[in-house]
């Protein structure tokens, strides 16, 4: 914890002093707030930089422009809209159970950013160095089905209320593989911290486990595609049948914050990629730059980003380029493909575990 | 244990609905997410063009067909020239039939490249549509230079068309039949052996060649399910008949055939685009009869008569002899045809508009049931309704 209060550098510490007359408790609370608000500000500052990276990449692939008016380059496009949507009037359907409609929005957006306490920027950088932060991160985005069939039950729309119902079956679907995809890393490293993952893959690209689990980093992906609702599985959202899904009858601030929170989830998934088979904030050639030149900080949560944008260009991508799954289909290759395989990998990982002896 | 009756699920599809392709509503009861029954309501566009058109001149009546299918203008004006003109008795100098077959093909071609790309977009992939509507922004282009609308031409008039071509478009269009095929191509590579597309598409809505006759589908719809019914070849109109050009025709009669049936389509399309401006001799465009087409605007200027023939033909029209004709053209979407009845004054006394989508949506039910909710989209756009014409 120490360490990242020193990187965090004077200006926090300097603001913290300032309140060291407070009693003792209160004064901690103000360290774990400013802590919390040193990683979400820079979070959803990167949600709104990261949309409008999107639309860039989608733009180039369909031979358009995108964002190019708000802004140089369009680089303030993510502010303009966000301040359109603060405008807005927040509508709520006739019919519609106010308060479950209200704190859906609210579930979803909170729950995609308490999953980024456990996530490590760097060695030591982590809010909270869980020894059970797989877990951890694993529960939180399960509960983001709430979030979701909240909304749908809610808005008294029937297409509103399809889409929650498919969104559910779909997540639950995929969190069986991502759990075993989990499983099989687990066993690998012996522990469920999330830095213990990271540090060991250490030591160069080759010793990331991306080689080791190619099929299970593949499925892990693919899952995390299905579980952020995004192309080829956004059947909970698809504009085509069902308009806009959960989120059919929002507006404004409510409907920000849906979105806000389904892009933290995706940047989410793409840290955790990242963390469990790309060597997360490790260099992939070891003693290259990983400090920031001419300088002695750490380059590691820059290695992190670049890996998280990496995964994050591929969503995009994916997005531009693949149709949509049919729902009987998406069920399909969740438990009649990815469940078998992974969990024949939980048996092969943890066999090939002990005979080489890693536990 | 009591017996439960468990309703199905209304879902209210339409008409404010980004996949119906316009103003369909559609009422599905659902099975889950299996839909049970389709009642397909059509008439949020009705703007009662048959009935307009009783009240208009032969001329005046024309641009109604622009509105019908607004996706290929001119290939609708096709069919009510072809029927006036039968009426009349007239023949259209060969310069302005070739003009004709040049545009209803590009008329073809704007049609499909709407229609495949957002078929794409109703199973997910949003790329094809950006592609495809930047090939169907030059097409516009080239409607503007010969007609100067760009969507409603009233270039196909009774006797020929409006005016010649201007100089230099022919060559600009044999250049763009060049570099169109390498968008097609992208198109494919991106969507056609995609597994996510196949999976989608093949074995959805399969209509067999006799379900597709007795449903009274025509077009690509119809050659899908593999009957090689084309009114191009069947009975040429123009000069199709001296064109070289084949029929592509679907084995399964699925939606998968049907897309791959418009992509060889507006390649065969391309082969006639080049033959037509290749063989395309020189002359008049339009019948020289001066009581159907007006007077050329040079001899306005000097001639007394001339002056007087054009306000007469512009205010009072031509008088059609008496009978009854039904003509009709291989429009993108199948037959469509012109039921015309004159009764020897300067108005159509009847004029019935024989639409395909029509015929097509109306067996929406049958290929819809049995399928998901997500294939409906799918099976709209694969059936490529406009309701310009369907609700006429």
């Amino acid at each position: 914890m120490a360490d990242f209060f020193h990187t965090l550098g004077a200006p926090i510490r300097w603001i913290v002093e300032t309140f060291l007359w407070l009693p003792e408790p209160f004064q901690y609370l103000l360290y774990i707030v400013a802590l919390v608000l040193a990683i979400i500000l820079p979070l959803l500052l990167a949600v709104a930089m990261l949309v409008y990276a999107e639309r860039k990449i989608w733009a180039a692939m369909q031979m358009r422009r995108g964002p190019n008016v708000v802004g140089p380059f369009g680089l303030l496009q993510s502010f303009a809209d966000g301040l359109k949507l603060f405008l807005k009037e927040t509508v709520v359907p006739s019919g519609a159970n106010k308060g479950i409609f209200l704190l859906a929005p609210v579930v979803t957006f909170s729950l995609a950013l308490v999953a980024w306490a456990v996530i490590p920027f760097d060695a030591k950088l982590v809010l909270a160095d869980l020894n059970v932060g797989v877990l951890y991160v694993f529960a939180i985005s399960s509960l983001g089905v709430y979030g979701i069939l909240m909304a749908g039950w809610a808005s008294n729309s029937r297409y509103a209320l399809l889409a929650a119902v498919r969104s559910a079956a779909q997540m639950v679907s995929y969190e069986v593989s991502i759990g075993f995809v989990l499983v099989t890393v687990m066993v690998w490293v012996g522990s469920l911290n999330l830095s213990d993952i990271v540090e060991a893959q250490a030591g160069g690209f080759w010793n990331w486990h991306i080689f080791s689990h190619l099929p299970m980093a593949v499925i892990f992906f693919i899952s995390a595609l299905a579980e952020t609702n995004r192309t080829p599985f956004d059947l909970p959202e698809a504009e085509a049948e069902l308009v806009a899904g959960y989120q059919v009858e929002y507006s404004s601030m409510a409907f920000a914050l849906f979105w806000l929170g389904e892009y933290a989830n995706i940047i989410l998934m793409c840290a955790l990629t990242s963390l469990l088979f790309f060597g997360g904030w490790h260099s992939p050639i070891p003693g290259f730059m990983e400090t920031i030149p001419f300088t002695d900080w750490s380059a590691g949560w820059l290695w992190f980003f670049w890996k998280i944008f990496a995964f994050f260009f591929l969503f995009g991508w994916i997005k531009a380029t693949l149709p949509r799954y049919r729902y009987d289909q998406l069920m399909r290759l969740g438990w009649k493909v990815f469940l078998p395989i992974s969990l024949f990998a939980v048996v092969f990982y943890a066999g090939l575990a002990l005979a080489l002896g890693k536990i | 244990m009591a017996e439960v009756e468990i309703n199905s699920y209304t879902l209210n599809l339409g008409p404010q609905h980004p996949a119906t392709h316009g103003v369909l509503r559609m009422i599905l009861d659902l099975d889950g997410e299996v839909i049970e029954r389709v009642d397909p309501h059509i008439g949020l566009l009705h703007r009662g063009t048959e009935k307009l058109i009783e009240y208009k001149t032969y001329l005046q009546a024309l641009p109604y067909f622009d509105r019908l299918d607004y996706v290929a203008p001119m290939n609708q004006e096709h069919a009510f020239a072809l029927a006036t003109e039968k009426l009349l008795g007239c023949e259209v100098p060969e310069r302005g039939q070739y003009i004709r077959v040049l545009y209803c093909e590009i008329g073809r071609i704007l049609n499909h490249l709407l229609n495949i790309t957002t078929h794409a977009m109703d199973v997910g992939a949003m790329t094809p549509v950006l592609w495809g509507f930047e090939e169907r922004e030059k097409l516009m282009v080239f409607y503007e230079r010969a007609s100067g609308a760009r969507l409603h031409a009233a270039y196909f008039r009774p006797g020929g068309v409006h005016q010649d071509l201007p100089d230099g478009l022919t060559d600009d269009i044999m250049a763009w039949t060049e570099s169109f095929p390498q968008v097609l191509k992208d198109i494919e590579t991106l969507v056609l052996e995609n597994r996510i597309f196949k999976q989608r598409l093949v074995d959805i809505a399969v209509t067999t060649a006799e379900e597709a006759l007795a449903w009274g589908f025509s077009g690509p719809m119809l050659r899908a399910s593999g009957l090689a019914w084309d009114l191009r070849k069947s009975q040429p109109y123009e000069v199709y008949d001296r064109m070289d050009f084949d029929i592509p025709i679907g084995k399964h009669g699925d939606c998968y055939a049907r897309f791959v049936l418009r992509l060889e389509e507006m390649r065969q399309s391309l082969r006639i685009i080049r033959q037509s401006i290749e063989e395309m001799p020189g002359g008049e465009v339009t019948s020289l009869d001066p009581k159907i087409s007006p007077p050329k605007r040079a001899e306005m200027k000097h001639s007394m008569e001339a002056l007087i023939n054009h306000f007469k033909l512009y205010t009072e029209g031509y008088h059609v002899p008496e009978g009854e004709v039904y003509a009709a053209v291989e429009a993108p979407k199948g037959e469509f045809g012109v039921y015309l009845i004159s009764d020897g004054s300067n108005k159509p006394y009847r004029c019935k508009i024989r639409a395909p989508g029509f015929a097509h949506l109306q067996a929406s039910e049958s290929l819809m049931k049995g399928h998901m909710l997500a294939d409906a989209p799918a099976i709209i756009g694969a059936i490529d309704i406009v309701f310009g014409e369907v609700d006429r």
